[in-house]
């Protein structure tokens, strides 16, 4: 990120904080979610998260050395990478599929386009994405402990399916049944990091306290998401602390390189996120679209931050017609 | 160039898919089997083989500024026989490539090369050029089914592969973003290949990079 050419006014804040450093701190609060899901889904999720970190950084520094570029693992972009896209996993992803995962978000979609800072989609998402489209049946074979079961009969509702996807015989969303401490605690099925809402809070929580990221696009997307969902009718909470929003909201959607730069853009970045998830959860035929709402807004970021960009001090406005 | 070069030239310099960028929907639409690329390509190759013969023929006859009709008639005509005979031999593949079977007709293989070669040229030379770019057309179409058919489908040409029978099949290669992958890779493979072959010189933007130099009689003026 050292060589990218700023398009914010000045002031310039020069301090020290470095690639490295910044994704030392996504890694501490992405702890809290490795450990809930472990604690969830037992040491299996521990494998895969591993398995997935080692081929991320394994295949970048092999692209890195086969391209002969210089090696940019000491960076931990590629480690990041790997635990949030491990974290996109149910904990019943055979390995090798895990690792097919992990070279489409490194080689394909980083290296292909030029490494760290050039991506145009978040890796780790594009990586979950393809899975997904790729190996639908093994992406959505969720695993429930018997604590799990025990939550899903007492709501009267078959163990097959996220909270966002358990339906009555009619066809009903019985998602506003969840007891709520369940869904904050991860006591449900859905892939290994956004179960336990608790601990993305924390992660959150840590990320904001160290000046890691800006809160306002997790901010911005969740609170689009309760004003939509208050609208339909949805139960509020439950849609917030179910599925994929909050894990998206704070980890993917924040990614420095496919989120705009400027308070504004972020603003605006994050209500397009909340209307496009709003619309596929309650009105596509799909139960989730957190990955491709923040696809989709990630592909507008050039567009956003070309929109929102910063007057320098004293610069008037250029009037219609006027030549540069 | 000797005639020989002529017919070797749409197989990998100027492949029509992968390095003149040329018929691309049928590419990415059909090459979900191989099969269906295969049967693509020989149909394909078919109306160009003829279509060059004929345009070259009428060349002289042609007025400029009609000829662009002119072409299409001749192709469509040729197109409708392949489409018969398709119907009427093997009505499963008619059924797989469906309407990119008549949309031959605006192939833009078929009406650049028509454009671009048979124009120009004569007819023995117009035929092993028609030759050259289908059967270039039609190894690309066929390439890029076998991976996407392996790797989508488990299968090759339909049949079942042995070991990979129990294997989760990445489904993803059967779609279109799949078709646009496996095109860019195969895209970069060729001029990876010709860049280790000594013609990178030749990749320059402007005329000189230009595949279509030899043919092309704008003198720069895309430039």
């Amino acid at each position: 990120m050292e060589n990218r050419l700023m398009v914010t006014a000045s002031p310039h804040i020069v301090d020290r904080s470095s690639t490295r450093k910044l994704m030392g701190n996504v890694i501490i609060a992405l702890l809290p979610c490795v450990i809930a899901s472990a604690l969830i889904f037992g040491a299996q999720a521990l494998l895969v998260i591993g398995v997935t970190t080692a081929a991320s950084v394994g295949f970048e520094f092999l692209y890195c050395w086969l391209m002969k570029k210089p090696n940019p693992v000491g960076d931990l972009s590629a480690v990041v990478t790997g635990i949030i896209l491990a974290l996109n996993l149910p904990v019943s992803i055979p390995l090798w599929i895990a690792i097919v995962g992990a070279f489409i978000a490194i080689v394909v979609t980083k290296q292909l386009f030029g490494g760290l800072g050039f991506n145009f989609a978040n890796p780790a998402l594009v990586g979950r994405i393809v899975l997904f489209t790729g190996f639908a049946s093994r992406m959505t074979t969720w695993t429930f402990t018997p604590k799990m079961e025990q939550t899903l009969g007492a709501i009267d509702a078959a163990a097959s399916a996220t909270p966002l996807q358990v339906v009555d015989a009619a066809g009903n969303s019985l998602l506003g049944q969840y007891p709520l401490m369940d869904l904050l605690l991860g006591n449900h099925g859905g892939v290994l990091g956004e179960t336990c809402a608790l601990a993305i809070l924390i992660g959150f929580v840590w990320l904001v306290a160290t000046k890691t990221i800006s809160p306002a696009i997790p901010v911005t997307y969740v609170a689009t998401v309760a004003v939509i969902s208050a609208l339909a009718g949805k139960p509020v909470l439950a849609e917030l602390l179910a599925g994929g929003l909050l894990f998206g909201a704070v980890f993917m959607a924040t990614d420095y390189v496919t989120s705009p730069f400027t308070l504004k853009g972020k603003i605006i970045f994050g209500l397009g996120l909340g209307i496009i998830t709003c619309g596929i959860r309650f009105w596509a035929n799909m139960a989730e679209g957190v990955s491709y709402a923040i696809l989709f807004m990630n592909l507008m970021v050039p567009y956003i931050n070309d929109l929102t960009r910063q007057k320098p001090l004293g610069a008037r406005k250029k009037k219609k017609g006027e030549n540069k | 160039m000797s005639k020989f070069q002529i017919f070797t030239n749409g197989l990998v310099k100027e492949n029509p898919v992968l390095r003149l960028v040329l018929g691309t929907c049928p590419t990415l639409a059909v090459t979900t089997m191989a099969f269906n690329g295969l049967g693509m390509g020989i149909a394909a190759t078919f109306v160009l083989f003829c279509s060059n013969i004929a345009i070259s023929l009428l060349r002289n006859v042609i007025p400029d500024k009609v000829r662009l009709p002119a072409y299409i008639t001749v192709i469509a005509t040729f197109v409708s026989i392949v489409q018969m005979l398709v119907k009427a031999y093997v009505p499963a593949l008619d059924k797989s490539l469906g309407v990119f079977l008549p949309l031959i007709v605006v192939n833009c293989i078929i009406l650049g090369r028509a454009e671009m070669f048979a124009s120009k040229n004569k007819p023995l030379d117009s035929a092993l050029d028609g030759l050259g770019m289908g059967l270039g057309f039609t190894l690309t179409l066929v390439l890029m089914g076998s991976i996407r058919e392996i790797m989508g489908s488990g299968t090759w040409f339909g049949m079942t592969i042995p070991f990979l029978a129990d294997v989760d099949k990445f489904t993803f290669m059967t779609t279109p973003a799949g078709g646009f992958f496996t095109f860019g890779c195969l895209m970069a493979l060729v001029i990876f290949i010709e860049n280790k072959t000594g013609n990178k010189k030749e990749r320059s933007i402007g005329c000189e990079g230009c595949p279509s130099k030899s043919v092309c009689g704008a003198k720069g003026g895309c430039e």
